[in-house]
């Protein structure tokens, strides 16, 4: 039996002692292996005298056992360590900078166009669209602004080539005649927007020779002047995400409308800041009114029977006003320092209920 | 349209300050623009008499003044101008003010060793005007202390209103007044228009030489002869009126036809009747005739301009303007009068034609109240017996005014209908008697007939808005709108969400969106296929902005280029919108465009950068078609780009026999045409072209079918002749099984090395995925040999070994 306790000491000793994976697998075929110490013992048994093989056996085993559980043990330590070692010379420097990813952003007229969209659209008006190249009837004619009109030299149009008929094509100075378009194709109740690119002959510090409009055009039966102010009141105040936003309808004209009004919001510009909200001042911002008889009777409705209210905005005014944009003319100039900075991530599009534009 | 307080207290009798008129009138339609108070800015400026002016010890041009002003004690002021006396009255600044003229604070000071409290001031110094001979020399008279601009009557608010076109009757004073008036702001005043009686018959005639189809251009023509009138500067408070709204007083003449032409909207000529030969005759102007006009330029007629003639020349363009020939000057002793009526239609197309910009043509072209023709000729005569003296000759009349009278009948239950507010009956007839309209009560509402300087007036829509507009807008209720549905339908078609879903992918992809015009200059366009004489402007506002665009491309690249010049040479653009192939409405088509350019990322410690390729544009292109919910599994590549594209790296994306986008690296010549550096690439997505899913009911989708057994993946490499396209390859793996070949994917391409001259080896990893039961070594060998024998017969490929 002294000679289990020996081998244990000797073998126990020898395992912690081993310094490297490599050095205890040597250990392990030296004391556990078909020629090892340890499995040695087991052929000395049948020398034993008979009454003790029971015990050594089991003494035996037990060191074997305990051997192994101890080369186990040392294996797992000296594993960790190894680890250990190996992360220790992996060390990255992670102050060093992410590999690039670009980040895009949108245009300022899309995101307004979205939240304009979003807005009337849960008032129930669907997006009508247009040709930008339109012809005299659409853009004239049928609303209301005959040839002679003063108010087509109040629009500087864009004319292309003079055809074999003598006609001419334009630029659609306004996104108006989407209306005429949708009456003659589409049957009462309609309630439409219309965003757009429209195109006047203008450029300087307040206009560019194309900008965006966004038409509205309700017809139905019973529309009135209160449904009109309500309506483009109610917008105003989800657009511009303001306690208060003041409203105020000034008569104004348009041919295209009886009565026609214009509408201001409330602002202050104190300091020679302006701020939309209630204030001691008024900015226009839209034109609109009743559609006007000749407009419906153009395009075969009665305006005996039916009636309704439209209105156009200009998409760039209400961007510049909402998000503090100071010149129209960077809207196109494609610049990614204005981009980036007044540009939008595209991971949301406008809801009026996850919220219009990020805070 | 300006005028000042004073002129409109002319016409209404008020209590009303400028800023409760200036409300009014805006709530009324009248917007004014600005109101402005000239006394404001001339507040410190008070008179003052030069007690005594001596020589400056140290100065020979300059004088010392002693200045009072009204206050205790005279102060001391040194001035330099030549007009600076003893004795003299004239305007005193004090130290401490601010000087509008010149715009500067004036401080006491010392000048050349002699105290100066003060300033006399010229009229420049003032802001009044450019006069800087010398100091304002007043009248005796003029009280020592009182405010000059009350002195001076300059304490006169002005008001300017932005006027819509449709009402005319407001380009006179009268016309707003009685707005004013029916909106409860006081009490119109009567114009003087008695009629004058005439004392001697008119020595000149007046008659019409006009086409008779063409009457209608001068329906109505009044004349009158006041012989012995003296010509000379009009009396102050008429220069001032005048000069309030921007006016340069010329004589009393011309300066009466002014003031009735603002005052009460009637514009008028004056002859002077001896330059006149034979008589008054309107006729169209015949080709070739000129007419020297007041204006200093002369101008060349044309047929159907409606000329005011003598027997032999033009003397001026009926409506617009007068001739230099027969104007009125000091000398003027006998006057003819015109009173006139021409056609609005064509006397803007002259004026247009001419480009003559008058307060005359304003006013014909937007249309006169026809009855105020012979009434303004009295005011005229009146104030020139009133200024010039003179005798005054009868009237002549040629014509008569069209007829003008209508009625409209207006139900009362419209006001509310149409308007949104009721106003009761009675309130109603107040506010259109007070417009000066006829009323009588009939059947369910009114018959109302417009009063003569109302042509805008046309239909029951017009008289709701008189009523509404003067009860106000203000005081119509707002009502939301109706909802038509408890939650609301989509607003957007799938086409319109679909282009907002592109702008989105094209983003996350770290693409800038940009806006660009839709045109842009011809030489540019051509070379992208477009340059149509059908889609240039006819008026464009530059020669690099004369085209509709046939592609967003050139506009992209040369904002990329515009950044790189200003340090961002990376970077990557997009932009949806439309482009045009003809100038019919299919003609036009929604594009995703977007280009790439200089390299693919910044420089970075571990990843190096590129430079862009076509890859990178097809993969934008992809990302796009992808995002419409195209299967790009059926997408064929054809490497036949546009001319813009690089002949060899740049190809077109199509579905079956429908091209969908192409992509590529852009020409290197175009890229020079358009002064772009490279390298650039770019896709163009035809949004119109790409088929909408199709519409089903419900959003259920089919059952996934996983397989239970694992997807076996085998590789194999080819050697194809160079000009063997990958993608042919790949098809024809995926041909070679159409139920267990799951995928076939390119993962490797090399020529070169040990590959004989012309040949290039493309590996591919084909997918196997089983159905049934996991594969057997037999089936997968037997799949493999059908692949590579597909591959052989397709491009005449062999296994490398």
């Amino acid at each position: 039996m002294n000679d289990v306790e020996t081998l244990k000491s000797k073998w126990l000793g020898a395992v912690r002692a081993a310094g490297d994976l490599a050095a205890l697998e040597n250990l392990r075929v030296e004391a556990l292996g078909k020629k090892g110490e340890v499995s040695g013992l087991m052929k000395t048994l049948g020398s034993a005298p008979a009454e003790e093989r029971k015990a050594l056996g089991a003494a035996f085993n037990a060191l074997k056992d305990e051997v192994a559980a101890a080369i186990e043990a040392r294996k797992a330590d000296l594993g960790d360590a190894a680890l250990d070692q190996k992360l220790a010379a992996e060390r990255l420097d992670v102050t060093l900078p992410a590999r690039p990813e670009p980040e895009g952003r949108l245009h300022p007229i899309s995101q307004t166009i979205d939240e304009v969209v979003a807005i009337f659209g849960a008032m129930g008006f669907k997006v009508a669209e247009g040709p930008d190249i339109e012809d005299d009837f659409y853009n004239f004619t049928a609303l209301n602004i005959p040839p002679e009109h003063p108010a087509r030299q109040m629009m500087d149009t864009f004319y292309l080539p003079e055809r074999q008929d003598g006609s001419r094509l334009v630029l659609r100075t306004h996104t108006s005649p989407v209306q005429i378009r949708t009456m003659l194709s589409q049957k009462p109740p309609i309630r439409i927007i219309v965003p757009g690119r429209t195109y006047r002959s203008d450029h300087d510090m307040t206009h560019t020779p194309m900008f965006h409009q966004v038409e509205g055009l309700v017809i139905d039966k019973t529309t009135h002047m209160g449904h009109l102010k309500g309506c483009l009141a109610d917008f105003c105040r989800a657009y511009f995400e303001l306690p208060d936003v003041p409203v105020r309808f000034r008569p104004s004209f348009f041919p295209f409308v009886e009565p026609g009004a214009e509408m201001d919001i409330g602002c202050s510009r104190k300091g020679g800041e302006l701020k939309i909200g209630a204030g001691d001042d008024w900015l226009e911002i839209l034109g609109c009114g009743m559609v006007h008889p000749k407009v419906l009777r153009h395009c075969n409705l009665d305006p005996a029977e039916y009636q309704g209210f439209a209105f156009g905005m200009g998409i760039e005014r209400v961007a510049m006003l909402k998000y503090g944009i100071p010149d129209l003319r960077t809207f196109y100039e494609a610049d990614l320092r204005w981009l980036r900075h007044y540009g939008f991530l595209p991971l949301e599009a406008p809801s009026l209920v996850r919220g219009l534009s990020p805070s | 349209m300006k005028f000042t307080l004073s002129w409109l207290k002319e016409h209404l009798d008020t209590q009303a300050g400028a800023a409760e008129i200036a409300r009014t009138l805006t709530m009324l339609g009248l917007e004014v623009e600005a109101l402005t108070d000239r006394a404001q800015a001339l507040k410190p400026f008070v008179v003052a008499r030069v007690v005594e002016a001596k020589p400056h010890p140290n100065a020979d041009r300059l004088r010392v003044c002693m200045v009072d002003f009204g206050a205790a004690a005279p102060l001391q002021v040194v001035c330099g101008a030549p007009n600076a006396r003893t004795g003299m009255k004239g305007v005193f600044a004090p130290a401490g003010s601010y000087i509008p003229g010149t715009k500067f604070d004036l401080k006491k000071g010392t000048i050349r060793g002699v105290d100066s409290n003060g300033m006399l001031l010229s009229e420049r110094e003032l802001g009044l005007s450019d006069e800087h001979e010398g100091i304002i020399d007043l009248p005796p008279d003029a009280p020592v202390g009182a405010s000059y601009a009350s002195y001076a009557q300059l304490d006169d608010p002005l008001f300017e209103i932005k006027l819509t076109p449709n009402r005319a009757d407001c380009l006179g004073v009268h016309g707003i007044a009685r707005d004013l008036a029916a909106a409860g702001l006081g009490k119109v005043i009567a114009q003087k228009t008695e009629k004058i009686p005439g004392k001697f018959k008119s020595p000149l005639g007046v008659d019409f030489a006009l086409p008779p189809e063409h009457a209608n251009a001068c329906p109505l023509f009044i004349g009158r002869y006041i012989r012995g009138v003296k010509n000379g500067p009009s009396p102050a408070w008429l220069k001032r009126k005048l000069e309030a709204v921007g006016l340069r007083p010329i004589s009393a003449l011309v300066d009466i036809t002014n003031y009735v032409t603002i005052g009460s909207d009637r514009p008028l000529h004056v002859f002077d009747a001896d330059k006149v030969r034979g008589g008054v005759r309107v006729r169209f102007a015949k080709p070739g005739e000129a007419l020297a006009a007041l204006n200093d330029k002369t101008y060349e007629l044309t047929d159907g301009m409606t000329a005011i003639c003598d027997h032999e020349r033009v003397l001026g363009l009926g409506g617009i303007v007068g001739g230099e020939g027969s104007g009125c000057t000091e000398a003027t002793r006998n006057v003819f009068i015109e009173a006139a009526l021409f056609d609005p239609k064509r006397t803007a197309a002259t004026g247009r034609k001419l480009a003559i910009d008058s307060d005359a043509r304003q006013r014909f072209e937007r249309g006169l109240d026809p009855e105020f023709t012979a009434p303004g000729m009295e005011l005229a005569t009146r104030l020139i017996l009133e200024l010039c003296g003179g005798e005054p000759g009868e009237v002549v009349v040629a014509g008569k005014a069209p007829e003008w009278r209508r009625t409209i009948h207006l139900r009362q239950s419209r006001i509310a209908g149409l308007g949104g507010v009721d106003v009761p009956a009675p309130q109603a007839e107040s506010i259109l008697k007070s417009l000066g309209f006829t009323v009588t009560h009939a059947g369910d509402g009114f018959d109302v007939q417009p009063p003569s300087w109302r042509g805008d007036i046309e239909s029951e829509p017009d008289l709701v808005e008189e009523v509404v507009r003067v009860h106000g807008f203000d005081n119509i209720p707002a009502v939301s709108m109706p909802a038509p549905a408890v939650t609301p339908e989509p607003a957007l078609t799938p086409a319109q969400r679909r282009a907002g879903i592109v702008k989105r992918a094209l983003a996350s992809r770290g693409v800038m969106e940009a806006v660009t015009w839709s045109f842009m200059g011809k030489a540019q366009s051509t070379l992208f296929g477009g340059g149509q004489a059908a889609l240039a402007l006819a008026n464009p506002i530059s020669a690099e902005l004369d085209q509709m665009r046939p592609s967003i491309l050139p506009n992209l690249l040369a904002a990329a280029q515009r950044n790189a010049d200003r340090g961002f040479p990376d970077l990557a653009l997009f932009e949806v919108g439309p482009v045009y192939a003809s100038d019919a409405p299919e003609g036009q088509s929604l594009h995703a465009t977007a280009i790439r350019r200089g390299n693919n990322a910044p420089r970075h410690w571990d990843a190096k950068p590129r430079a862009v390729d076509a890859f990178d544009a097809k993969a934008d292109a992809l990302a796009v078609l992808s995002a419409c919910g195209v299967p790009l599994a059926n997408l064929q590549v054809d490497a036949k780009p546009p001319v813009w594209y690089h002949p060899g790296r740049g190809g077109v994306l199509r579905l079956g026999p429908t091209v969908l986008a192409n992509f590529g690296e852009i020409h290197p010549r175009v890229l020079k045409r358009l002064d772009v550096e490279g390298p650039a690439v770019g896709c163009e997505i035809n949004l119109s072209a790409v088929p909408l899913p199709k519409s089903k009911a419900g959003r259920a989708r089919p059952l996934l079918k996983a397989s239970p057994f694992q997807p076996v993946v085998r590789d194999f490499a080819f050697v194809v002749d160079e000009a063997v396209p990958a993608e042919q390859l790949a098809r024809a793996a995926r041909g070679a099984d159409k139920v267990l070949i799951a995928d076939v994917s390119v993962f490797d391409r090399f020529s070169g090395g040990a590959l004989p001259q012309g040949k290039k080896s493309i590996a591919i990893a084909v997918t196997l995925q089983p159905v049934e039961a996991t594969m057997s070594d037999a089936e997968i060998e037997a799949v493999s040999q059908k692949i590579v024998a597909q591959v052989a017969k397709a491009t005449g490929g062999t296994l490398r070994g």
